[in-house]
């Protein structure tokens, strides 16, 4: 142990790089991390798109994407969801100045559009399945509601989670567990709409080629 | 079988012979064993399966050459360096150099070029896809793998057998495979490589066999509890014997039309050889189609059912 | 409708005596050890320094132990199936019917895989990373704990199987149309799958701690190019990890939707496409396989460099072959499949593709060699299981190699030469290379070494065990046997089999001596005892610490100045010793409290794993209540770390001081 006192207390000379620098500051640690885990998220999606892109013309004789998406009706949900992350943004420039009012407002409007999204996204399930494209029609409906539907998944968790900080914002304040943890809730939600992009761009476009 | 025999008394004769020959003896033993009375990989009895044995022997020696060498230098080394020999030099300081990296990346590098050149010719040269050149014209035979039996059809003779494959030796054989449902692989070793059968689609197989012989045929892809007993002969038989096989069938059994069918795809196990007289036209392609799927959930009791009977 | 879904006492195999047999022996064994720990009162101990520990040391040592257990059960497999096959021939059944024996070998590779060899490195990494990067813990200690929790849940759940219910009985791969619904209609692939996603996602989860404790909390000075070798070679197996487990996890989710809700993915109707299945699955499984084999490639290098008391040979050549394994395992998943019917074209890119990783792999080896010239190599037991292993892993690439030649596939795919192949990787590689890192590091978690003469005993049966087990097989593959056969016709098979039989028991000598090396270890741990926290005279932090490290492993982090940091700090250590030391200054270290999380979210995820199993609906719909509740009430939790005196540390630090002196 006596080794270790000396390296203790060897003056530390400037660093020469950044990779030398010691460990991260805990905030630094956490973005990382859930970058990382975002970066794991975006394979999953990878390979449901790529089950997608496999499956888009196996139709087993049922309708097609061409038949079946609504092309005004997808727009506006993109809409919502591309307008949640601008508010999104607006709510962590509010937890950045500690604002609780507007980050309670901008959270609420995320969460409206979001939810409004769901709504829509539900709504074209729903119309599908009462045409009987159902996801047990055929492997291209399977793979269509499979991908589209783990997104909103993701979505509906993000909710969860948004509601869950708001309380936490009022339980706790802003205390750097929290706004780890906001910080981490907005990346997730950026991630959402840049695979929602993705989705938007195969699916939907694509997808109604002739 | 009798190489071995001739190798046994050999040895009982030449007992006398010291230890290195008797060593030398053995290694051959072990060889024809494997080569010999084995039916295996090592036995080819076509052309498919000697190219293919000729590229495997091919890399491993290209491989070996690198291999035992360094399997000796590793022990070698280990010996030499260790603690106890005061003869070895210590040399703490020898930790790079450039010009061993150099060998240490290239040699692998060299050994990787030779035997991708290898992989890349022999992918081309020994396709599965790809017809056997040949003057004679190849006999067309579709395969379709069932639970848990084969079934072969001959559509240019309109006949069918199930569990036996009858080839003309000498003429090749174009193979149209798929499944009824499980995925299966045909393979018979001493005639070619093994391809997959999927149901839905069609994989193709060219094989040759130059003698008359009975050859083992069996799946390698694990399909189930009857997986076991997937196993079929293939006689190779003379162009002539296989025109009176042709006859023969023709004139007995019953004719696999759809119904016939639905009743052969019923899960089985251990099925005797037998015959079809006549085949239904295009009836593969209705296989292919998974049209005739047996979508029947209570599929494994009845496979219960009929190994307790069995 | 049942309330308890599909279950119902049916599934209870009371009529198989085989299966009842093991199930008592495992049961009764369970009890004994949940009712001596109850007599003895040690619950309280275990729960507070064990099972809600976020130590990474103490999460290492459960990961191994679990391993180890799990070995236990794989093993039993094994030796089943290698006596049915030796007497299964001509026309002998064997005593193992074909629904059982499936269902044997599918346990015996999920379990080696998922549940052995993938604890076995996490175990490992758990325990060294830290300490080799200088810092006191993982980046985050509670989700750590998620992990292994999580991974035991999937243990739990596959063990269940063998009680209740039945497992697949499609080999370990589970390739559609085979494990569907239409083809295996009983719980025995839900439980595969179930298993599977519940500790995949401990397993993501560990890689994403890993990859960020190794890139964002390194100690003070270490850079990139100082990190010692098995840092760099974890590294890359998590970043592995990462970008693969995703892709098992979606692939698997498809098969259940397939399964559970009469989805198309991968079934023969609605124009699915099974083949897509096993497309993904090996971009998932090759790169597993790397998880498997870096980390260990990175144990050997740190037991060859401190054995033969120099530096490693070519560092950097190391890390860049480390480095471009890690992004060509992604490019060579085809080669386990050829014999789909690919084009040429396709199968010799692929083919092409899997013989360049062999080049780093070669390089590795000759870099191994290299530092062994000119060192002073101490044949202890890690040493032996390294030179094993390079000797073993050279002939395992060989066999790679030949069966990355598409028209050699063709012949050996599937075979028994396949079965050889990989265990010759993976038993020579993983197996090995945990064994030398389990009786190098085991000094450092424990602060006594392990007994010699039974870990060289071990290690000798092993190693002949192997070459007496698996030699045969190849002969076997080139005879045309394939894989997987429960009973077969061919006799002349039958001798081979007989000798392979004979070699898996002499691999059960070594796992016995193994046993008997760990339980002779603790009699006598008073002679084995290490006061001086560095046994082997090792290169890496890890050794500059106590045996065993305190909770905080270092009381002050150390600085690093290059490579093979704590050697290079002996070599300089009396130019120091002229100066007159400092006292230190003790600050206090921030720890981060024990939480039960991991522990209830894995109670949770059994009890959903299990009703989802047997289509238990309300009880799924509380399994995952009380996990989201439990996930809330660690989110809301006050108390979040817990800080260490810098009194105490000073304490213990002189209390250290002490036993060196001594």
């Amino acid at each position: 142990m006596n080794l270790t006192v000396a390296v203790g207390e060897v003056d530390r000379p400037s660093l020469p790089s950044t990779s030398q620098a010691g460990p991260a500051p805990k905030r630094i640690v956490v973005a990382y991390g859930f970058w990382i885990f975002l970066l794991s998220d975006v394979v999953m999606f990878a390979a449901l798109f790529a089950a997608y892109a496999v499956l888009a013309t196996a139709t087993s004789g049922g309708p097609t994407g061409a038949e079946l998406f609504d092309q005004v009706s997808v727009g506006i949900e993109t809409a919502c969801l591309l307008a949640s992350s601008y508010t999104c943004g607006l709510m962590s420039l509010a937890v950045g100045s500690r604002r609780r009012g507007a980050t309670y407002l901008t959270a609420a409007l995320t969460f409206a559009l979001g939810a409004a999204f769901l709504v829509f996204e539900l709504s074209e399930f729903t119309g599908m399945i009462a045409r009987g494209a159902t996801p047990q029609r055929s492997a291209f409906l399977s793979a269509f509601f499979t991908l589209v539907g783990c997104h909103g998944l993701h979505v509906s968790a993000g909710l969860i989670w948004l509601s869950v900080m708001m309380v936490q914002v009022a339980v706790k304040g802003f205390r750097p567990t929290v706004e780890r943890r906001l910080q981490c809730l907005s990346l997730f939600w950026h991630a959402l709409d840049i695979i929602w992009v993705g989705l938007f761009t195969v699916v939907y476009l694509m997808g109604v080629r002739p | 079988m009798e190489i071995v025999t001739t190798l046994c008394s050999r040895l009982r004769l030449t007992s006398w012979v010291c230890q290195r020959d008797r060593v030398s003896v053995i290694v051959l033993i072990g060889a024809s064993t494997l080569s010999g009375c084995a039916e295996g990989v090592l036995d080819p009895k076509g052309p498919i399966a000697a190219g293919e044995r000729q590229i495997l022997f091919n890399s491993l020696g290209i491989m070996l050459a690198i291999v035992i060498p360094t399997i000796l230098a590793t022990l070698g080394v280990a010996f030499w360096f260790r603690h106890s020999n005061t003869r070895a030099r210590y040399l703490p300081g020898f930790t790079y150099s450039g010009r061993l990296e150099m060998l240490v990346w290239s040699i692998p590098a060299m050994t990787v070029l030779l035997v991708g050149g290898v992989a890349w010719i022999g992918s081309h040269d020994l396709d599965p896809g790809k017809p056997i050149a040949d003057t004679i014209k190849p006999v067309t035979i579709q395969v379709v793998s069932l639970d848990w039996k084969w079934l072969f059809i001959y559509p240019d003779q309109g006949i069918a057998s199930v569990n036996q494959l009858t080839i003309p030796a000498g003429t090749p054989v174009s193979f149209e495979l798929t499944s009824s449902g499980v995925m299966n692989s045909f393979f018979v070793p001493q005639l070619g490589g093994q391809i997959y059968t999927m149901a839905g689609m069609t994989t193709r197989l060219h094989l040759l066999a130059d003698h008359p012989g009975t050859y083992r045929g069996l799946s390698a892809q694990f399909s189930g509890d009857g997986f076991a007993d997937m196993r079929f002969n293939v006689d190779a038989v003379p162009a002539a014997n296989f025109e009176q096989w042709l006859t023969a069938t023709r004139n007995t059994g019953q004719v696999l039309d759809t119904q016939a069918y639905a009743e052969l795809a019923k899960p089985s196990i251990a099925v005797a050889p037998f015959s079809y007289r006549n085949v239904a036209p295009n009836l593969f392609k209705s296989i292919l189609s998974t049209r005739l799927q047996p979508d029947d959930q209570s599929r494994l009791s009845q496979a219960v059912e009929q190994r307790t009977q069995k | 409708m049942n309330v308890l879904g599909k279950l119902s006492w049916d599934a209870i195999p009371f009529d198989q005596p085989i299966v009842m047999g093991a199930s008592a022996v495992m049961g009764l064994a369970v009890l004994v050890v949940l009712s001596w720990v109850t007599l003895k009162g040690h619950w309280p101990y275990l729960w507070r320094e064990w099972i809600t520990s976020v130590d990474h040391k103490r999460i290492g040592v459960m990961y191994f132990l679990l391993a180890l257990v799990m070995l236990l059960r794989g093993f039993s497999d094994a030796i089943m199936m290698r006596g049915q096959q030796a007497v299964a021939a001509g026309g002998a059944q064997g005593y193992l019917p074909p629904e059982h024996f499936d269902q044997i070998f599918s346990a015996h590779g999920t379990i080696m895989i998922f549940f052995v060899a993938m604890p076995l490195v996490i175990g490992l990494m758990n325990f060294v990373l830290p300490l080799q990067l200088g810092v006191r813990d993982v980046a985050f200690p509670t989700l750590n704990s998620v992990s292994f929790w999580l991974t035991a849940s999937g243990v739990l759940l596959i063990n269940i199987s063998l009680v209740v219910g039945e497992f697949a009985k499609t080999g370990w791969v589970a390739y559609p149309p085979l494990s569907e619904l239409q083809f295996s209609p009983g719980v025995g692939v839900d439980y595969y799958l179930w298993a599977l996603q519940i500790s995949g996602i401990g397993t993501l989860l560990t890689g994403i701690n890993f990859v960020t404790t190794i890139l964002k909390m390194r100690a003070p000075g270490m850079g990139y190019m100082r990190m010692p070798v098995f840092c760099w070679t974890s590294l890359a197996a998590n970043l592995l990890i990462v970008a693969a487990f995703p892709v098992l996890t979606a692939t698997f989710a498809m098969l259940l939707l397939d399964r559970y809700l009469g989805f198309h993915f991968f079934t023969v109707g609605g124009q699915g496409n099974p083949m897509m299945y096993v497309n993904l699955f090996w971009v998932w499984g090759h790169p597993e396989v790397y998880i498997l084999i870096l980390p260990v490639f990175g144990v050997f290098s740190e037991v060859i460099a401190t054995f033969s008391g120099k530096p490693l040979f070519g560092y950097r050549s190391m890390v860049a072959a480390t480095m471009a394994i890690c992004v060509l395992s992604f490019l060579v998943w085809l080669h386990h499949f050829f014999t789909m019917g690919a084009s040429a074209d396709v199968n010799g890119f692929f083919g092409v593709m899997t013989m360049i990783i062999a080049v780093p792999t070669g390089v590795k080896i000759f870099n191994w060699l290299f530092t062994m010239w000119g060192g002073r190599i101490r044949f202890t037991v890690p040493v032996l299981w390294t030179i094993g292993f390079m000797v073993t892993f050279v002939i395992g690439g060989m066999t790679g190699v030949l069966m990355a030649v598409p028209p050699a596939d063709f012949q050996l795919h599937n075979s028994l030469f396949l079965v050889a192949h990989f265990h010759n990787v993976i038993i020579g590689g993983t197996v090995f290379g945990a064994m030398a890192g389990y009786n190098y590091w085991f000094p450092k978690a424990f602060g006594f070494k392990l007994d010699e003469r039974w870990g060289k005993a071990s290690f000798w049966c092993w190693l002949v065990g192997f070459y007496i087990a698996f030699m045969p097989l190849y002969a076997l593959g080139l005879m045309g046997m394939t894989r997987r056969m429960q009973h077969y016709d061919d006799l002349n098979w039958q001798p081979w089999l007989l000798v392979a039989a004979a070699g898996a028991v002499v691999i059960l000598a070594g796992i016995v001596c193994q046993i008997i090396q760990l339980i002779v270890s603790i009699r006598n741990r008073e002679q084995l005892r290490d006061a001086s926290g560095d046994p082997w005279n090792g290169r890496t932090l890890e050794w500059s610490t106590a045996s065993p490290p305190p909770a905080w492993n270092f009381a002050i982090l150390p600085h690093v100045d290059g490579a093979d940091a704590y050697w290079a700090l002996k070599e300089g250590k009396p130019a120091n010793q002229d100066q007159p030391a400092r006292p230190r200054k003790y600050e206090p270290i921030e720890m981060p409290n024990n939480s039960a999380t991991g522990f209830v979210t894995a109670f949770f995820a059994v009890v959903t794993g299990f009703a989802l199993i047997w289509h238990i609906w309300w009880m799924v719909g509380l399994g995952l209540f009380g996990a989201f509740v439990t996930v809330l009430l660690f989110a809301f939790r006050n108390d979040e770390e817990t800080e260490v005196q810098a009194e105490q540390i000073a304490r213990f630090d002189r209390t250290h001081q002490l036993e060196l002196v001594v």
